[in-house]
């Protein structure tokens, strides 16, 4: 073997190191803001709404602390190694329990590894929550190229299948032979995508963001159409969230043709923050979840707080990756929502504020080999970051029976 | 009547005073841009490339006279007017000849009243620009809602349609019983809607982006903005099959910026944070367009009249006013599909610049403008006809409403 191949399969460990410097111009920054005037609605119908991200700017740019979220991800095993030409950062933290199983999981837009912080322990570390030895996972959190520490492309080529392909690259390398994989999101795209064409150590994947619409179906939401005939109640449900997701998507419309010309989430740290937080779940847009963590500022029960909100955007900001987050768009020419013919064992959560509910029937469909479905009552489209707990014990469940 | 009233009507002069600064703050924060890194691409398929926008930047912040566009302004003669509770700002220049037709010239987005500056001249003055006297129009320039030196909405309902309801409250409040009206962009649709209301005063309209597209093929388009949709219509003529293309790309890769404005104008506070982020966001209208700009910028070579200066005219006149968003909200209020039929039923001329977002074929035109007085297919030309080709322009205006003096 050449000492060249020896370096790219090289694993390097990694911590996250953020100048003062840098922090101090992203407070400067936010407090000379040039603001437009306030929307001429009283609700979120124009976007983010002044008041709101006002109020998120002047805290982020005087009380909230960029290094508390830095000492958690400190404590973290974290790690780059090159794939396919490209740094892949991720988190790897393993369980103290034997036969514990290998799982990656992958977050999406507007996220990073963020979401998955609060997830890791109880994976890790089931008897210390709730679970029993037997539920442990070995935890891999990879940054998606572009996102977050991994790094950025300098050529065409990284979407979804690709991150799929790396992934099994990623989970040899560590020396797993037999894992499954998660996602949500972008996330769930690639988990879909590695299970359609899947390698040989890829046991089943769970995603709680199933592409399960049937083609008449999606057509028609695209369109904004009448909704096609013979739904039942639960279909029409979820075609009517569907409807409504598609009126949502300019912003995915807008990253997947013209990513480069968004300059100003480079440049400006509240441009970046109203475009990151202008995303919508089932409940609306913004995000009603991420709108409600805005005023939560300390949780008991992990639900999500506005630190942790600002937690996600800082990093973006920090590693200037807005803009090559946004071309993974650009990158797919795949749908949203749609089947992608997954063929090995699969497990899906529906969440109840996730975008659309995916009805029994849809899903059994678009995945013939369904070994877990459950719907449960809280939770939304950062299933992960929202509900850690009640998303754990989903995963724990959904992969019990490929132990 | 009560002096409120009085004051409401009362028609102020403008001056366009511009605060150092301003200036030096602008100058600031465009020496201080935070850069993404190059795109992923070697063309402007990801949007506005980087070697652009750094092109731009430079020339912003060094050799760009801020003086300029004051210098510009000066001399011009400028009011402001209440219409409908809104400070609305307009360029008003009388003819030195007699019988000269008034004349209302509606820009668009990303453009401001900037884009008409050098047709002034020409219009009101033909004798000293290659045409004759019986040529002379008095011109009218108003900024829309939102834009340049009008007032900006606090509340919603000013679409296109209110707009072009005050533009005729706006003719008739300066005294104007016979008129005519021109328009590109939302200019067009302002003025297709004028042409549809029909005032008895308004004598015809023209157009730079005529409303024509009929309604199976305007449905067929828009099924496909969010992915496969309908099939082309079959049995469109050579001109229309390549009108429909233009459209279908416009529709699938180029209408990413309209959408995001017509959901979430607000969401776009980079706009009003970043003037690198805000001249890339008006850079980026459309693929031909943006062509030639990214030339005069990266390669020094202006196509036509829009040269650095006029771009950065432009966009730091919108940066000044802060108008990023108040002009986006546009997209929000608007109800019309962009190149739909308005009903325009008043004598309409139109002409057709090459590179337009589509070229509007002839049967289309004679379907949407039922009253079609003129239509003229010209060499050269961008989405910014007045401003790119002020001669053409001009030229246009003069040969199409000769049958309406």
């Amino acid at each position: 073997m050449s000492t060249n191949v020896e370096m790219t399969t090289e694993i390097r460990p990694f911590q996250v190191d953020i100048s003062d410097e840098a922090l101090e111009d992203l407070r400067r920054r936010i407090a000379a803001t040039n603001w437009p005037e306030k929307e001429t609605v009283a609700d979120q119908s124009q976007g983010v709404p002044l008041a709101l991200i006002q109020e998120l700017a002047r805290y982020w740019a005087t009380e909230y602390d960029w290094r508390t979220c830095e000492a958690a991800l400190h404590a973290l095993p974290q790690f780059i190694t090159e794939i396919d030409g490209l740094d892949i950062h991720y988190i790897h933290v393993r369980s103290k329990h034997d036969n514990a199983l290998p799982l990656i999981v992958n977050h999406g837009w507007p996220g990073s590894i963020i979401e998955q912080l609060k997830i890791i322990d109880p994976l890790v570390n089931p008897t210390g929550h709730g679970g029993s030895a037997a539920d442990a996972f070995d935890v891999v959190i990879p940054s998606m190229p572009g996102y977050g520490f991994s790094g950025k492309p300098t050529s065409t080529g990284w979407g979804p299948e690709r991150m799929g392909r790396a992934w099994d690259v990623l989970m040899t390398r560590l020396g797993y032979s037999r894992y499954v994989a998660q996602g949500g999101d972008w996330g769930a795209f690639v988990v879909d995508l590695m299970g359609v064409e899947p390698p040989p150590g890829l046991l089943a994947i769970h995603s709680n963001y199933p592409g399960t619409v049937p083609a008449d179906v999606d057509a028609a939401a695209g369109a904004g159409a009448a909704a096609p005939a013979g739904l039942s109640a639960e279909e029409t449900r979820a075609y009517e969230h569907l409807v409504f997701s598609y009126k949502q998507v300019a912003y995915a419309k807008l990253m997947g043709t013209r990513p480069q010309t968004l300059y100003g989430i480079a440049d400006s740290p509240v441009g970046l923050a109203a475009w990151l937080l202008d995303h919508g779940d089932g409940d609306g847009q913004p995000a009603a979840a991420l709108v409600s963590a805005l005023t939560r500022t300390t949780s008991e029960t992990g639900e999500l707080t506005r630190d942790e909100v600002l937690d996600n955007i800082t990093l973006y900001w920090l590693t200037n990756t807005g803009v090559s987050a946004s071309r993974l768009y650009w990158e797919y020419k795949g749908g949203f929502f749609n089947v992608k013919g997954v063929s090995i064992p699969v497990a899906v959560s529906v969440f109840p504020g996730e975008q659309y509910q995916a009805p029994r029937s849809w899903t059994e469909q678009a995945y013939p080999n369904l070994i877990y479905f459950n719907e449960v009552d809280k939770g939304g489209h950062f299933a992960a970051w929202e509900q850690p707990d009640l998303f754990a014990m989903e995963v724990r469940a959904g992969f019990r029976s490929l132990r | 009547m009560s002096s409120a009233v009085e004051a409401a009507v009362a028609v102020r002069p403008f001056h366009f005073e511009v605060k150092q600064e301003e200036l030096d703050d602008l100058r600031r924060r465009v020496a201080a841009t935070r850069w993404p890194e190059k795109e992923t691409v070697t063309d402007q398929s990801q949007g506005v490339q980087l070697a652009t926008i750094q092109a731009l930047a430079r020339y912003w912040g060094s050799e760009y006279d801020f003086g300029r566009l004051e210098a510009r302004l000066k001399d011009l003669p400028q009011f402001v007017t209440e219409i409908d509770g809104l400070d609305v700002h307009f360029i008003l220049v009388k003819s030195t000849h007699e019988d000269a037709l008034p004349l209302i010239i509606t820009h668009g987005w990303p453009g401001s009243f900037i884009e008409m500056l050098n047709v002034i001249g020409p219009l009101t003055d033909p004798t000293a620009h290659g045409g004759n006297a019986e040529d002379a129009f008095d011109v009218v320039i108003p900024s829309m809602p939102g834009y340049g030196f009008s007032g900006k909405p606090t509340t919603t309902g000013w679409d296109p349609i209110h707009i072009a309801r005050a533009w005729i409250a706006l003719m008739r409040r300066l005294g104007y019983s016979r008129y005519v009206a021109q328009g590109g962009d939302w200019g067009a649709q302002i003025t297709d809607v004028m042409g549809a209301e029909a005032p008895p005063e308004l004598l015809g309209i023209h157009s730079n982006m005529p409303g024509t597209v009929p309604p199976e093929i305007s449905m067929a388009l828009a099924s496909n903005v969010l992915g496969a949709g309908d099939p082309p219509p079959s049995g469109l003529t050579a001109d229309e099959q390549r009108a429909y293309d233009r459209l279908s790309f416009l529709f699938t890769k180029g209408i990413g910026y309209a959408l995001e404005m017509g959901l979430r104008p607000q969401t776009l506070y980079g706009l009003a944070d970043s003037p690198i982020a805000l001249a890339a966001w008006m850079l980026d209208h459309d693929a031909l367009s943006l062509d030639d700009i990214a030339r005069a910028f990266v390669d020094e070579e202006s196509v036509g009249n829009l040269t650095r200066d006029e771009v950065l005219d432009n966009i730091t006149m919108t940066w000044l006013t802060n108008t990023g968003i108040s002009s986006g909200r546009l997209y929000w209020e608007n109800t019309l599909g962009f190149f739909d039929v308005k009903g325009a039923t008043v004598p309409a001329a139109v002409t057709v610049f090459p590179n337009e977002l589509f070229r509007a074929p002839r049967s289309w035109t004679e379907r949407a403008y039922p009253n079609l007085i003129y239509f003229n297919e010209v060499a050269e030309g961008n989405h910014f006809a007045a401003w790119q080709e002020p001669e053409i322009f001009t030229n246009e205006l003069r040969a199409a409403f000769k049958s309406l003096r």
